[in-house]
């Protein structure tokens, strides 16, 4: 949401989204473009400070009737986006049913509950259930850091943490390995344990986890129940606000 | 004279659960006394009747964790026209499931046999205790469920309004603070 908003008579070319005229600059994304003019879509691999990667889909739109990625798709004038057709939020539902089948999302023994994107877009979009029989899927965590706790089960390996590490930490602690629906999240170290990487609680891929995966050791639960990121206002109003992503890494206080 | 206006028959049953879903059902406080002008209880805790007879409703708490949890539910989906999985456990097997990545007979030795403080432990095999399953189970596994009230529990107003909802014949729509996973 760091592009500016065009100013209302700007001739800023437009796109149509659910009926409304969306301005947009030369190259921005349909996702930016909607953001920044306060049309939320539901997203959870997006982050406004690194390029937009398009593997969780659940910012999937129609663009001119085709399905398709707002995060990645280049916003035209002219283009009709459909993102609240039941078509769509139902292929969306779906998308976030994948997710929590696949991993282990207890929410209720979840130190991020409350602040996580992957509960939040569930909330938003309506999702009671899994629908599909859950994996249960076996991944320990990692302790081995003094400061840092892996928890495995909840990563939706939307990459940020890998991003966050490798771009702006200059690191390269995580990565993902293997294949498929054997594809997870490793850390860069001979041992395979966190505590043999580089890892720093200042790096920036301890603050871009949108689920509960990276958490900060000895602060689990410290903001109560009400006070949380999605606590006061559905995703929908947070995410238009300018402030920080959620992280797992509160500050102290 | 009109006749009175028929009740709806609801039946209601804990099973791989922990009774909180029923506790935070009960927190709807005096407005149960106005669900009683609509509802009336066949088995359920609170009746303490052991057989669910033909019900319009069927609400069940927790997941499956033994053979009973899966003979009390399947005889909840035979007589009840519409089924809820209520809670986190129904749900998705919450706080039970997370054993389902440790083998059963390993759970069984470390608590009965070789756990600390244990002495001439056993692992209990009275015909009368239900088998547990090797998994624990989300109801929708083994049955079809027609309504998902997460939470744990799910609030006493998300209750309230998924019940009112549904009692006056409209789709239960849950909004924000009402849904909720934890």
């Amino acid at each position: 949401m760091s592009e500016p908003t065009p100013a209302p008579g700007d001739t800023a070319p437009t796109f149509s989204l659910d009926g409304h005229d969306v301005p947009f600059e030369t190259g921005q994304t349909v996702l930016a473009a909607a953001l920044a003019a306060g049309h939320y879509i539901p997203h959870l691999c997006y982050h406004p400070e690194f390029a937009p990667h398009g593997s969780c889909r659940v910012c999937t739109v129609k663009i001119d009737g085709r399905p398709t990625a707002s995060c990645t798709a280049a916003a035209r004038a002219g283009a009709e986006v459909d993102s609240r057709s039941d078509e769509v939020l139902e292929m969306r539902r779906r998308l976030v049913q994948f997710l929590f089948t696949e991993g282990n999302h207890f929410c209720p023994s979840c130190e991020q509950s409350g602040s996580c994107m992957l509960q939040a877009v569930g909330y938003a979009l309506g999702v009671t259930n899994a629908h599909f029989s859950p994996l249960f899927p076996d991944r320990p965590v990692d302790a081995s850091h003094p400061d840092v706790l892996l928890d495995f089960n909840r990563c939706i390996l939307c990459e940020l943490c890998i991003r966050a590490s490798a771009e702006v930490d200059g690191k390269h602690v995580f990565d993902l390995s293997g294949r498929g629906i054997d594809k997870h999240l490793i850390v860069n170290a001979e041992s395979g344990r966190l505590a043999d990487t580089a890892l720093a609680v200042e790096d920036k891929a301890m603050s871009v986890c949108p689920v509960g995966v990276i958490l900060r050791k000895r602060r689990g639960f410290r903001v109560p129940i009400g006070e949380r990121r999605y606590d006061a206002a559905p995703i929908s109003v947070v995410a238009l606000q300018k402030k920080p992503r959620p992280s797992a890494a509160p500050k102290e206080g | 004279m009109a006749a009175e206006k028929k009740k709806l028959r609801v039946a209601t049953a804990s099973l791989a659960g922990c009774f909180g879903c029923h506790m935070s059902l009960l927190d709807i406080d005096e407005r149960i006394v106005a669900l009683l002008e609509l509802v009336e209880l066949d088995r359920t805790p609170l009746t303490d009747l052991k057989r669910v007879g033909p019900c319009d409703l069927g609400i069940v708490e927790g997941g499956l964790c033994n053979a009973e949890n899966v003979h009390v539910l399947q005889a909840f989906r035979k007589n009840c026209k519409v089924l809820v999985a209520l809670g986190a456990c129904a749900v998705n097997g919450g706080l039970p499931a997370q054993r389902n990545h440790l083998d059963i007979r390993d759970c069984l030795q470390t608590v009965y046999l070789t756990g600390h403080r244990v002495r001439r432990g056993f692992i209990p095999n009275d015909p009368e205790l239900p088998l547990p399953l090797d998994k624990v189970h989300p109801l929708h596994d083994v049955v079809r469920i027609d309504y998902f009230l997460p939470g744990c529990p799910p609030p006493a107003d998300a209750i309230w309004q998924f019940l009112t909802d549904l009692i006056a014949g409209r789709t239960p729509q849950l909004g924000h603070g009402l849904i909720h996973y934890d």
